[in-house]
């Protein structure tokens, strides 16, 4: 069960980059994407700040060339701008050659339109064609007929702020079964007012600037954005003589079972997902040597998921930080965006600073990398943690 | 590789089918556009004041997931993974229209927090106290049908022994209402001996949950071998045939070996032609059923087509009310799913007799 699965690909949209030299940069200079809102009206735009990609819907389809009749949810062409890239990245111009598939996770999906178009649909016939992308598998069907990824399995995930880390755990677990020879695997959210809305109840905004892992956290910013990761079997790797980019090494899911929404005051399920992972990668805790933790700068995911990384890794604690400062929380593609970063953090050595930490917390002395720091990394383990009590953990590393 | 065994099944649909000891003895009339689930005693399952925050969906698909655990016999499960192509809309809806109706203000977090896809297997692993690995499928038509595939991996492989895999779908009053308006929904009422011949656009609409308890071990109430499963997000209706022979052929199967085939139809004129290409094509000497005249459409019905193809499988007796030919299998050793929605997301899954 130890052996990675090759990753010879990746793409990202996000608030600090429009593909993945951007984002690199951004992350290498502490170039945070938090603003406030601007391509949604909303009422909430004097007391929240958000990760947001700053090109408008009119743009996006612009740069994609979509006919003026096309129906795409803003998730849809977020996500399609990432895949390409990936795709790109990895040099494939013959899709059609391996088996090939797509797993992508969303919790927005299509809500965009509908929250925009609710009442017009009933009376206004140039909008009903919406209609159709609401649901949350759309946007995968239409990232498919992009890429050109015909007569195969495609398919989405949905489990909330997990999603996409759950997407590559599927992606390559049908690499490993021989299902499929090559899988486009991440996640695509786009902002909306429906998200936006739903977390203010649950006051879990942050009116500034997130700080992850610090005592005086005020809340997460949402964030909207896509990455994808192209996973190729061996033989391909082979066949093509592909550069491997880093390599899926261990995932694991558990299941928190304590609350519909919170985490448990001691992170079960992320302990639990930590140690599956672990143990697919067969690799001790002590191997791992960055942890892009999930630290949305809630209250409650801060505290849950630091005791969980204490238990898991005590006193032998590699470097950690949470990349949501910059990005904001970008909910069912989270855990692509960091997977992104995980492989840029192997690919270069080095670790992205945990922006805006001045406090450590009260309840226990973990204290994340706060600069930039170069270090030999060989393994980086990321965390993402989701409503339902889902949480997941994925490891990647430079060799197989 | 470990074999993958269907141990328990539980559906509750527009027919009364939340109890096992039947199969489809008394069939509900409808003549309508839109049918509803049925509902079980809930109390039996669910304390009411918990039942009472809990929108169809949720309750269906939690009372579903009991009851298979009931019929498999076990307390717990290493994976509980569930489809749904629309998600919880009742919630959503609530939530969408509370933000324009009210200008983003007075909101509570209530339907927010139920809205999201995956608040049915969240429910069913909080009720379990369930902390193994839990996935949630979002796709259309085959929502179900990667769970099941999902659970299928990890069975054969041995990463679990027994998995709760469903789907569920519930009706939203603004999501029905809009999908009148694109036609998605038949214009006028049919009744079910209609819907197959009714040459309108569009289907019955419909919501329901059915849930199975798989695992890599046969018990007693073992219903069919899940032989294997397969998902297509485009197909055109000439390559469907192919596409069939190809899948057996992998089965190490040949088209005489399908003593029945389970199809999707759902009387949309527009889209029925698939199946009828293959009822009058490749499978014109094998035995057909149906099953969306009796439980309408939605997303996840393919999984009634699951229950139904396991129950033949266990009973070896096929209800007058599902044929659609007049051919008769002597024996049922193996059946095969086709379904698709709209032209679009196409699954096929193979079932043995145990």
């Amino acid at each position: 069960m130890s052996k990675g699965v090759a990753i010879t690909g990746m793409g990202i949209i996000s608030a600090i980059g429009n593909n993945v030299a951007e984002n690199y940069d951004a992350l290498i200079n502490q170039r945070k994407g938090i603003t406030r809102v601007d391509n949604i009206e909303t009422i909430q735009r004097d007391e929240i700040m958000v990760g947001e990609v700053k090109f408008t819907n009119d743009e996006l389809i612009a740069q994609l060339n979509l006919p003026p009749e096309n129906n795409y949810s803003r998730t849809a062409m977020l996500g399609v701008i990432a895949a390409k890239e990936a795709i790109a990245n990895s040099g494939i111009t013959n899709i059609k050659k391996y088996k090939t598939g797509i797993i992508s996770g969303t919790s927005v999906g299509g809500m965009d339109m509908t929250e925009k178009y609710y009442y017009e649909y009933l009376t206004d016939k140039e909008t009903q064609k919406y209609i159709e992308s609401h649901h949350a598998g759309d946007s995968t069907q239409k990232i498919a007929e992009q890429l050109g990824v015909e007569e195969s399995l495609v398919t989405t995930i949905s489990t909330a702020c997990s999603s996409a880390a759950n997407a590559i755990m599927l992606g390559a677990r049908l690499i490993k079964s021989g299902k499929l020879d090559r899988v486009v695997v991440g996640g695509a959210d786009c902002l909306s007012k429906f998200t936006i809305n739903g977390f203010k109840t649950l006051m879990i905004l942050s009116d500034t600037f997130n700080t992850p892992f610090d005592e005086n956290r005020k809340g997460l910013n949402l964030g909207e954005a896509a990455a994808f990761l192209v996973l190729e079997s061996d033989a391909v790797v082979k066949a093509e003589n592909k550069k491997v980019l880093a390599y899926v090494k261990g995932y694991g899911n558990a299941n928190d079972a304590f609350h519909q929404t919170a985490s448990s005051d001691n992170g079960d399920g992320a302990t639990l997902a930590m140690e599956k992972a672990l143990r697919v990668a067969d690799l001790k805790a002590s191997e791992i040597d960055y942890i892009n933790a999930h630290g949305t700068a809630t209250g409650n995911n801060d505290l849950s998921e630091g005791r969980a990384i204490l238990r898991i890794f005590g006193e032998e604690m590699p470097e950690f930080s949470s990349t949501k400062a910059y990005t904001g929380h970008t909910l069912a593609a989270a855990g692509a965006i960091e997977a992104v970063y995980s492989v840029l953090a192997l690919q270069n050595n080095i670790i992205f600073p945990n922006l805006n930490f001045k406090t450590p917390m009260k309840e226990f002395s973990m204290i994340p990398q706060t600069e930039l720091k170069k270090k030999e990394l060989n393994t980086v383990l990321s965390n993402s943690l989701g409503f339902g009590g889902n949480c997941s953990t994925v490891i990647f590393s430079k060799e197989a | 590789m470990k074999k993958v065994y269907i141990n328990s099944i539980a559906s509750i649909s527009p027919q009364k089918t939340y109890d096992n000891c039947n199969f489809l003895d008394e069939i509900t009339e409808y003549n309508d556009t839109v049918i509803f689930a049925q509902d079980p005693d809930y109390k039996q399952y669910i304390p009411p004041a918990a039942a009472r925050r809990m929108a169809k969906g949720i309750k269906m698909g939690v009372v579903a997931s009991k009851i298979a655990m009931d019929e498999a016999g076990i307390e717990t499960v290493d994976a509980i993974i569930t489809g749904t192509g629309m998600g919880c809309m009742i919630d959503s809806e609530k939530f969408v229209s509370a933000i324009i109706d009210n200008n983003e203000q007075y909101l509570t977090p209530t339907s927010f927090i139920q809205s999201t896809h995956n608040t049915v297997a969240g429910q069913i692993a909080l009720g379990m106290e369930c902390k193994a690995y839990n996935f949630t499928y979002v796709h259309s038509a085959i929502s179900f049908e990667s769970a099941l595939l999902d659970a299928k991996m990890q069975l054969e492989n041995n990463e679990a022994e027994h998995i709760l895999v469903g789907g569920v779908e519930e009706l939203g009053a603004h999501t029905t209402k809009v999908h009148r308006l694109i036609n998605h929904i038949k214009p006028e009422p049919v009744s079910i001996s209609e819907v197959l011949h009714s040459k309108t656009e569009g289907a019955v609409f419909s919501e329901g949950t059915n849930f199975f308890v798989v695992s890599n071990e046969k018990t007693k109430s073992c219903y069919a071998e899940l032989v294997a499963v397969e998902t297509f997000n485009t197909l055109q209706k000439e390559k469907v045939s192919e596409a069939i022979e190809t899948f057996l052929k992998e089965n190490n199967l040949k088209l005489d070996d399908i003593d029945l085939v389970v199809f999707g139809n759902n009387g949309d004129v527009d889209f029925d032609g698939y199946y009828n290409k293959l009822s009058e094509g490749i499978f014109s000497k094998t035995q057909q059923v149906f099953y969306k005249h009796l439980v309408g459409e939605n997303n996840t019905v393919s999984a009634f087509g699951v229950w139904l193809a396991s129950k033949i499988l266990k009973t070896q007796t096929v209800p007058e009310i599902v044929k659609i030919n007049k051919i008769n299998s002597s024996e049922i050793k193996t059946v095969l799913c086709y379904n698709q929605y709209r032209g679009q997301n196409h699954s096929l899954v193979l079932l043995r007799k145990c």
